[in-house]
């Protein structure tokens, strides 16, 4: 218990050294998938081949795509850019599938009625099949942020600071209790930002499901009977 | 207080999100920073960084603090994995100053070496070096790579040296994963020693492997202090397999004469007892890395107590 | 692509076969420890789902804990336990975690399986005189494996990912090959690596995603049409995770 009490600055610290490492990837994961997806969802043709892809890249061990980016990229090895693309990657791979998932289970109904009503497919998007694929969407991407909360303690085996250093140092300094307090504090970090999520969720879309069902998350869609 | 090992790296993530910011906030933990011509004049900040290892860290940390107390702008790169991650780095100018070991240094950029003692090996590094870096004084500490084996095991085979392994069969070594490929591994095992062993990449769990003889014979860092807590036996290297491995601080050149001074009189008053003396605390003692080398600094007249 | 050269020379080079650390033996390593960890988390998370998919109870909890579960960062946990148990049981250590990370995407396509089948299929196969022991068994089983099976396929390819990180606590896998030549910088080995275990999760991902379709009850179609559950669980099936990130 001493050492979490002489250290509860670095711990503050990393932490929030850990928030600002995980967020950009979860923001601009989004903002990929989200076009990604859609073409998934609209050309058949295309579906199999982008999320097969995504598939792939999601199958890349986090510690190797950490060190082959740098060498691919040109960019420095140390550079925290490097953890962002990686885990961008990550989540892109995780929410194509939701959000192609998320606008597949828009009833087809719906849909042909805004079409009825004149909606262009622009409009139509944004207005109708977006918002209504939204909690689909949103399930997907607290899974992604988790799991970038997560992957982000491994960037410190290539030398980038995250509560990752907790586990490292203290292994090498056998200190248990630091080792649990990384653990503790990474779990604590990804369920503030679920929270958020879900929080943020649930009053940018009022017409999503109740909270008992929306903590519910995005179900894989081959497999899914619907 | 608070840890500056970060508040340098959250400053270097911010500027990603505005570099002012970045600088400003550094500068705010010190004020003397703002007002010292000598910052500005050194053109900017001394980068200083360190390998993943705990004993490497503190010295890369007495070496800021010392900076710091002489008003120095300091960033810290902590934890930047091995030797090989990290040269690239130095070389790049992305990091200035960094805590190297002149055996192992110079085995890397000369594997064929045959310098043993500690002033060849100086000698031999300072040719060595590629453009653009350079090396300070070495400190009379020592922090090298050594065979050791539990002091049971010792007994039980009557070893002294690393030649008595030889009549030993089956032996398993544990060590780092890339200790698999040094020259000092298996291969100079065999080579130097006649020694057969297999390998065993135990990483940061080598002495534990070696405490439940999970493996026989582990690479353990000289300055560890576990050699002394678990009673293990490093083993004499007659052949000189390892060679000998001062601290020394390696620098990029463009800084090498501002931070001399600082540097060099940091490496005088290291000793090989104060470097294991610094690892007890750090990780025995469990006290901070900043408590440590501060206390450190205080006690050698570097700083006011 | 050089770098991608290289690391095809590397994969092929004649020491993979017979060097000290040779390919077959880390790949062997490799896939102990994810069929040993997934069959555990099976053991536990299989009829923990079943019970919950067919009561309709704990579900919360269930939820709620795989969620916490998944926050969980592998790297740390296996630090962690390694320190708990020690050096000489490292490999139960890493089991535990990589059952950890296995056991939510398993235990949600255990009981998602149940809850997408039908209600009028079981009200019917209740009507006809099936005990509750049989509905288990005849109905919900059969009809909920393909979900099943989807869920041990995420969490394959999530332990299979995460056995990378065994290495760092000295459990060899394929992962030594990345952590050695993250030391030593040899980057066609990094990259030689990464590809393998690239290639080894594509196979068992092809592996199961062949399974999923022959698990298919004759007389069932999992199609897109013509299979809607009546009940508000089919909210609920769409809205369980199957899929999770990993650590």
């Amino acid at each position: 218990m001493n050492w979490i009490l002489d250290n509860l600055d670095l711990m503050l610290e990393l932490t929030l050294q850990h928030i600002r490492l995980s967020l950009p990837p979860i923001i601009l994961g989004f903002l990929i998938s989200v076009p990604l997806g859609w073409v998934a969802y609209r050309f058949q043709l295309t579906r199999g081949f982008l999320l097969t892809v995504a598939g792939l890249l999601y199958t890349i061990p986090s510690l190797a795509l950490f060190v082959i980016l740098p060498p691919i990229l040109g960019i420095s090895f140390l550079s925290e850019i490097n953890i962002t693309i990686a885990l961008t990657i990550y989540a892109v791979a995780i929410l194509t599938r939701s959000v192609a998932d998320a606008l597949g289970s828009v009833d087809p109904a719906v849909r042909d009625c805004a079409t009825a009503m004149g909606y262009g497919p622009w409009r139509r998007f944004w207005t109708v099949e977006f918002p209504l694929a939204g909690p689909v969407t949103l399930a997907g991407l607290r899974v992604a942020a988790v799991s970038t909360v997560s992957l982000v303690t491994v960037g410190i085996l290539i030398g980038v600071q995250s509560l990752g250093y907790l586990f490292t140092n203290g292994l090498q300094r056998r200190i248990l209790v630091e080792v649990f307090a990384g653990v503790v504090l990474v779990v604590l970090v990804a369920l503030l930002i679920d929270a958020l999520l879900a929080m943020a969720g649930r009053r940018l879309m009022p017409w999503a499901p109740r909270p008992r069902s929306s903590r519910r998350l995005a179900l894989r869609g081959s497999a899914a009977p619907e | 207080m608070f840890r500056v090992g970060n508040r340098g790296r959250l400053a270097v993530g911010a500027v990603v999100v505005g570099a002012a910011l970045a600088l400003s906030g550094c500068a705010a933990g010190d004020p003397l920073e703002t007002e010292s011509g000598k910052t500005d004049s050194a053109g900017g900040t001394i980068v200083v960084g360190s390998q993943a290892y705990p004993s490497n860290e503190l010295i890369a940390e007495i070496y800021a603090q010392a900076l710091e107390a002489e008003d120095f702008t300091v960033e810290r790169q902590f934890n930047i994995g091995q030797r090989d991650a990290y040269l690239p780095a130095l070389e790049s100018g992305e990091v200035d100053l960094f805590p190297e070991y002149t055996g192992n240094l110079l085995q890397f950029y000369d594997p064929e070496t045959t310098a043993t003692t500690s002033q060849d090996v100086y000698a031999a590094l300072q040719e060595a070096l590629p453009e653009g870096l350079a090396v300070l004084d070495q400190s009379p500490a020592t922090d090298q790579d050594s065979y050791n084996v539990t002091a049971e095991f010792a007994e039980d085979n009557n070893l002294t040296t690393i030649a008595d392994l030889a009549a030993i069969e089956n032996l398993t070594l544990g060590g780092n994963a890339e200790l698999a490929e040094r020259p000092y591994g298996p291969s100079g095992l065999q080579s130097v020693y006649g020694v057969t062993v297999d390998f065993s990449a135990t990483g940061d769990t080598t002495v534990d492997a070696l405490v439940e003889e999970t493996i026989d014979v582990a690479n353990v860092y000289s300055a560890d202090p576990r050699i002394q807590t678990e009673d293990l036996v490093t083993l004499e290297d007659p052949a000189g397999l390892f060679l000998a491995s001062n601290v020394v601080p390696l620098v990029s050149t463009d800084v090498a004469d501002q931070i001399a001074d600082v540097i060099n009189a940091v490496s005088a008053a290291l000793t090989p007892e104060g470097l294991v003396e610094l690892n007890v605390k750090y990780t025995v003692d469990q006290e901070s890395l900043e408590d440590v080398a501060g206390e450190w600094l205080a006690a050698n007249g570097f700083t006011a107590q | 692509m050089n770098l991608l050269s290289e690391a095809i020379d590397w994969l092929f080079a004649a020491e993979r076969l017979s060097g000290s650390s040779p390919v077959p033996l880390r790949i062997g390593e490799h896939l102990l420890y994810t069929f040993v960890a997934v069959l555990v988390a099976a053991v536990i998370a299989v009829p923990l789902g079943y019970l919950i998919g067919h009561t309709g109870r704990g579900r919360e909890l269930a939820v709620g804990l795989s969620g916490a579960a998944r926050a969980l960062p592998s790297f740390g946990l296996i630090i962690l336990l390694v320190l708990l148990v020690g050096v000489v049981r490292a490999p139960l250590a890493a089991v535990i975690s990589f059952v950890i990370l296995a056991i939510p995407s398993i235990l949600a396509g255990a009981y998602a399986g149940f809850e997408a089948v039908d209600r009028r299929t079981i009200d019917a196969a209740r009507a006809i005189g099936m005990t509750e022991w049989q509905i288990l068994w005849k109905v919900e089983v059969p009809l909920g494996l393909p979900l099943l099976i989807s869920g041990l396929r995420s969490a394959v390819l999530q332990v299979v990912a995460t056995v990378t990180l065994a290495a760092y606590v000295g459990l060899g896998g394929l992962g030594l090959y990345i952590i050695a030549g993250l030391a030593l910088r040899q980057f066609d080995q990094m990259l030689g690596a990464a590809l393998l275990i690239a290639a080894l999760a594509l196979v068992l991902d092809a592996l199961f995603a062949g399974l999923e379709r022959v698990v298919v009850p004759a007389g069932v179609s999992v199609g897109r049409k013509g299979f809607r559950p009546t009940s508000n669980r089919r909210r609920a099936v769409m809205e369980t995770s199957i899929e999770s990130g990993r650590g």
